[in-house]
């Protein structure tokens, strides 16, 4: 079961405070933390463990820069066999359209049986580009999995709907799935391993190894004319409470008794 | 043509509200435009859903068929492709849910059209689309202009518009024959399920103690609990905490978990991203505490403390012991 997984590297925003970059088309990202998309963490991993129980191996591909390399050798610690870097130095701002163009490239000449992105990456959440991908590839494909069963020539998942509901659907191989969060339990990528995959092997690929032009990719693909990101209004809505520490817990414990919270 | 066409979304009989909600955008933009409000409904003996649909639209296209009793993006597909060809709408709205995802990105690269994911908002200005949504788990607003095209299409952030119609419609249905299904790729629907059986109905109490990502570990659950049993009430989560199954499944707190309507809503650690929003905006009464004072909680929370919930947590557990 050879599998191909579909990572990126996000910026860490979760207790950040942002502020928008100078071009106003993104958020400074010079003092962020970044680490692997949460939803690719788990698609690496669902990938590992099918490879465990069935053999064959894993490769792992994401466009970026030097410092993209990052999430390929944490993956590569996490059990996969090999690495792709897409050059895309210039590529911020274009569209799931484009970017699944590049990744279509990619993954053309590579024999697969399964290829797995993350349902929706963490920055800028389009959960667009693995479903884009097997349309371009001509796959069948399946999003928002949670659970996936490999069968002979095919592949049994569970799609996570709404209201904890969910549907099962099959697939023919080769497939795409796009994962949920929550699939599975990423393990933990201890130091000896990403230490060990600092000298693995990488293959770098630019867009004219794939056959494809800044204008193609850029232009043709790419429908985004702009994006311009803004912060909404600070503490519009809410009451903040202020004042001292006891003075701000013992006016939310009279909020919770008054509004009826305490019997 | 400036019509604007709705793909409905229906599930087990039951058409789903967000449907309603892009219809009543539809119709905004059609008047705006000067066009006529289509919906397209795929489904197995859907008189009466199609009948619904009749208030909101001009016309509504139905195709009815055995292979459209479940949602299935192949079938889909096919004859969506087939009735946007044909009837060359300018903008296609699609639900952004479980369908509308698993749908809209390859139904916009099989038609070679643009497509914006979760808006929000959106216009059109001259000859180029605008669209409104977030990013960053809603912690930034971002516009998108996107090219001139002949057709967009965008999936519609559910909760984003009124689901009543925007204007009355005597809409006229137009029976479409089913698609060719030949040659479709291989993708089978089999069966729903339900979530597993809760042990505590989150959703039946009156107050709610809720834990999001900011509690950093499963060793810092009690700290929340404590508060949770000094108020007598269950503990309930964000996704992030249920996907580390630090907390079981059944206390999520969102769309794809449950609906919850408290007389009062305490979310501890949670920065309030959309899918979370959808499952307790209607509560009585929402305090957060966060530490980041822009994070989206705060827009639909009526109190927010913005501090360290570690700080916060129990102080507030020894107050409310006091008045009890």
């Amino acid at each position: 079961m050879n599998i191909v997984v579909c990572v990126k590297n996000v910026p860490e925003v979760a207790e950040e405070e942002l502020e928008i970059n100078d071009e106003g088309a993104d958020v400074e990202r010079e003092e962020l933390g970044f680490a692997i998309n949460e939803w690719d963490n788990y698609a690496v991993e669902e990938a590992v463990r099918i490879k465990e129980a069935l053999g064959g191996k894993v490769t792992v591909v994401t466009i970026g820069n030097d410092d993209d390399e990052d999430v390929l050798r944490r993956s590569l610690a996490m059990g996969a066999d090999e690495a792709i870097l897409v050059d895309g130095e210039d590529l911020a701002g274009v569209d799931a359209s484009a970017v699944s163009l590049i990744l279509s490239r990619v993954l053309k000449p590579l024999e697969f049986d399964l290829a797995l992105c993350g349902a929706q990456a963490a920055d800028d959440g389009f959960g667009q580009v693995g479903v884009a991908l097997a349309e371009r590839l001509n796959l069948p494909y399946a999003s928002l999995v949670t659970a996936a069963r490999v069968g002979a020539g095919k592949i049994t998942v569970d799609r996570e709907l709404e209201s904890g509901m969910y549907e099962t659907v099959e697939l023919g191989l080769p497939a795409l799935l796009t994962i949920q969060s929550g699939i599975n339990e990423p393990r933990y990528v201890s130091i000896m391993g990403i230490r060990k995959a600092r000298n693995a092997e990488i293959k770098n690929l630019s867009l004219d190894d794939l056959d494809l032009s800044e204008d193609d990719v850029r232009g043709t693909a790419n429908w985004f004319e702009s994006v311009e990101m803004s912060l909404p209004p600070e503490g519009e809505g809410a009451e903040i409470l202020s004042g001292s520490l006891d003075e701000i817990c013992a006016r939310a414990a009279a909020i919770i008794k008054e509004k009826g919270g305490l019997g | 043509m400036n019509d604007v066409l709705v793909v409905a979304e229906h599930r087990r009989g039951k058409m789903r509200d967000v449907t309603f909600e892009a219809l009543h955008k539809a119709r905004a933009v059609a008047r705006e435009n000067g066009g006529a409000v289509v919906a397209a409904l795929l489904g197995k003996d859907c008189a009466n859903l199609a009948g619904k649909l009749k208030d909101y639209a001009d016309r509504v296209l139905l195709v009815d068929s055995s292979d459209f009793e479940n949602y299935n993006a192949e079938p889909y597909l096919a004859a969506l492709t087939g009735l946007i060809s044909q009837h060359k709408p300018r903008l296609v709205l699609i639900a952004h849910s479980a369908s509308g995802m698993d749908l809209a990105p390859a139904l916009a690269i099989r038609l070679k059209a643009p497509l914006v994911t979760d808006c929000m908002d959106f216009h059109f200005d001259g000859d180029r689309l605008k669209a409104k949504r977030s990013c960053y788990g809603g912690k930034i607003e971002a516009l998108v202009t996107v090219k001139p095209a002949p057709l967009y299409i965008l999936t519609v952030r559910p909760g984003s518009f009124p689901a009543e119609p925007l204007q009355p419609a005597q809409g006229e249905i137009v029976p479409c024959p089913p698609p060719s299904l030949a040659n479709l790729r291989n993708r089978t629907f089999i069966q729903y399920t339900e979530a597993e059986v809760a042990d505590v109905d989150i959703a039946a109490a009156d107050i709610l103690v809720s834990v999001g990502r900011g509690i950093g570990k499963p060793e810092n659950i009690p700290i929340a609990q404590e508060l949770a049993d000094a108020l007598n009430s269950p503990l309930s989560c964000s996704r992030p905490v249920a996907d580390q199954k630090w907390l079981s499944k059944t206390r999520q707190v969102g769309s794809s978990g449950k609906t919850v309507k408290p007389k009062i809503y305490l979310a501890i650690g949670i920065s309030g991203a959309f899918q979370h929003q959808a499952g307790m905006r209607g509560s009585d009464t929402i305090i957060a505490i966060n530490k980041d004072p822009r994070a989206p909680i705060f827009k639909i929370a009526h109190y927010g403390i913005v501090d360290d919930l570690f700080k916060i947590t129990p102080v507030l557990t020894r107050k409310i012991r006091e008045l009890v």
